[in-house]
């Protein structure tokens, strides 16, 4: 690895370092960030910031539309009742802005794509792939493709990208997406994923998953309910959701968490009732077969877990379609 | 489905009202009378004092009642080290610091005062580590448990918002030093800690200035 790309990971994996150096002689940290390390080979990226841009020779136009896409990015609760039908943020998944590594980071997504994807079985522009988070993950609508507001948000997915090769394997970037956790040792409990919500989480997300609305703002997402993410979200998958706690979870305290705890809590989140999957078929048990390893392999949609047969219901949550008509297959056919 | 997300919220928020009124079981007019020992610093009405290079003392009219009642238990026994506090609160017992705690909650808000001498630079420095944060040091904005605009979220995040600059600075300090240990879940220390001096003045100087409502 280059020294240059060396010096910006510590800034960002071992960020603490440079503050303390700066600082002198300090105590050691008793919470420090512990992101995973460095592997060689791997392709590090730090993405540029809102000042970076400020300071950029970009058209002032660009500017300002890049600046929507952040706006947009970090407080999409603007597009409440349009675009966004939940309590959440594109920042509550992607933290940090989008820029923070293990946090999904989103400027991979501007060099990847356009790539084939699993979950719709073809190939996916940036603006469906984020049509995909509005669906699912906002269980809403996307903005149109081409529009004002996802022109926006995809400029500053590519201006987070700024300098990162076009087609850089996915697989080679630090901190890309929620790095999946080992198998847990011992099989994932309800019951003390129940306990370790109880005692990490319960304190913002509320014991009924309801998160806090304070002054009609959201200010923590609920993380099951009518106002989360629905059935169809990739988060809804256990591994997803459990890296995301691991590497981010409780807010300022990433990497506290046990494997096996983050696995537990996800394994309870995700064994909660959430707004009806948008492919929904009419029947749960159906839905998840014909999904089942594209998807639903990895949640428990479907399945009977404390008794209750999970998204067997029509509750859409606050919205009043299953289904946004951008979502369709493509074909390339002459015709 | 839209209007019965809107009946539970409605619900929600009421039930929410309720709760943080009468979750604790104290009296504000026997609060007045025990609060007689607090006037003396955090002032009549609760405003408290900013003192340049002292101890200022917080104002603690408007917030968040649970708060107040946990913080006085905290420093009784020892989570929340403060040598000031103690000899009063040694003289109070716990149904008088839930009655304090109402009276004080239920007191109009004061807007707290900072250093004038805070340059330009140090006040933009703090408005991005208090609404945006700096996640390249992990430094998550105050504004993210602390709610919008920094008036507070529920039971366990105080406003922050109007507070005197000289008591923040000096709670960052604590954490930081272990004086201070009492935040669920040390969620406060692990940022205190990641904070340097620069980041603490410049933070605590701009939330001073932010409307306290």
């Amino acid at each position: 690895m280059k020294d240059s790309k060396k010096f910006l990971l510590r800034s960002v994996a071992v960020a603490v370092a440079a503050s303390l150096l700066s600082l002198g002689v300090q105590a050691e940290q008793r919470f420090p960030v512990n992101n995973p390390e460095v592997k060689e080979g791997q392709f590090v990226h730090v993405p540029p910031t809102m000042d970076d841009l400020e300071k950029s020779d970009f058209h002032p136009e660009l500017k300002r539309v890049i600046r929507r896409g952040h706006d947009l990015f970090v407080n999409t609760q603007q597009l409440r009742g349009k675009n966004v039908f939940n309590n959440m943020n594109c920042n509550s998944c992607h933290m940090g802005e989008g820029r923070l590594p293990f946090a999904g980071p989103v400027w991979p997504a501007a060099v990847v794509l356009p790539n084939y994807r699993g979950k719709n079985d073809h190939v996916n522009n940036i603006e469906e792939r984020i049509a995909g988070c509005f669906t699912f993950s906002m269980n809403g609508k996307p903005p149109e493709y081409g529009s004002d507001d996802m022109l926006a948000l995809t400029a500053y997915h590519q201006w987070l990208a700024k300098g990162v090769p076009v087609f850089q394997p996915g697989g080679t970037m630090y901190g890309r997406g929620y790095k999946r956790l080992e198998e847990p040792s011992k099989e994932m409990d309800y019951e003390r994923g129940a306990k370790v919500y109880e005692a990490n989480c319960s304190i913002c997300h509320a014991d009924d998953g309801g998160g806090l609305v304070q002054r009609e703002e959201v200010v923590f997402p609920a993380v099951w309910g009518d106002n989360s993410y629905n059935w169809g979200a990739g988060i809804s998958r256990i591994f997803t959701l459990s890296s995301f706690i691991k590497h981010n979870m409780p807010l300022g305290r990433p990497n506290s968490l046990s494997d096996q705890e983050a696995w537990d809590v996800a394994y309870y989140i995700n064994s909660q009732e959430r707004p009806q999957e948008p492919r929904y078929t009419g029947d749960v048990k159906e839905t998840r077969e014909k999904y089942l390893e594209t998807f639903h392999k990895h949640t428990n949609y479907g399945l009977e877990v404390q008794g209750r047969l999970l998204g067997d219901h029509e509750n859409l949550g606050e919205k009043d379609f299953l289904k946004p008509d951008v979502l369709r297959p493509r074909t390339y056919t002459a015709d | 489905m839209k209007i019965f997300h809107r009946m539970t919220l409605t619900a929600a928020s009421l039930c929410l009202a309720i709760t943080s009124a009468y979750a604790l079981d104290g009296d504000a007019k026997a609060g007045e009378q025990s609060a007689a020992m607090c006037v003396a610093c955090h002032q009549a009405d609760g405003s408290g004092m900013n003192i340049q290079g002292g101890e200022s003392w917080p104002s603690i009219s408007g917030l968040n009642v649970e708060y107040l009642y946990k913080q006085m238990k905290d420093v009784v026994d020892g989570s929340r080290n403060s040598p000031t506090m103690m000899p009063f609160l040694s003289m109070l017992n716990d149904q008088q610091y839930k009655d304090v705690s109402v009276y004080y909650s239920q007191l109009p808000v004061t807007q707290g005062q900072g250093d004038p001498d805070t340059t330009e630079e140090e006040l933009a420095l703090g408005k991005k580590l208090a609404t945006e944060g700096d996640w390249d040091r992990y430094i998550v904005p105050c504004s993210s448990c602390h709610g919008p605009d920094n008036l507070g979220a529920g039971d366990s995040f105080p406003r922050l918002a109007g507070q005197h600059a000289g008591y923040i600075a000096d709670q960052l300090h604590a954490w930081q030093s272990g004086r201070r240990n009492n935040d669920p879940q040390h969620l406060m220390l692990a940022i205190a800690e990641r904070l340097n001096d620069k980041d603490i003045r410049a933070v605590s100087q701009w939330l001073s200035r932010q409307p306290a409502k």
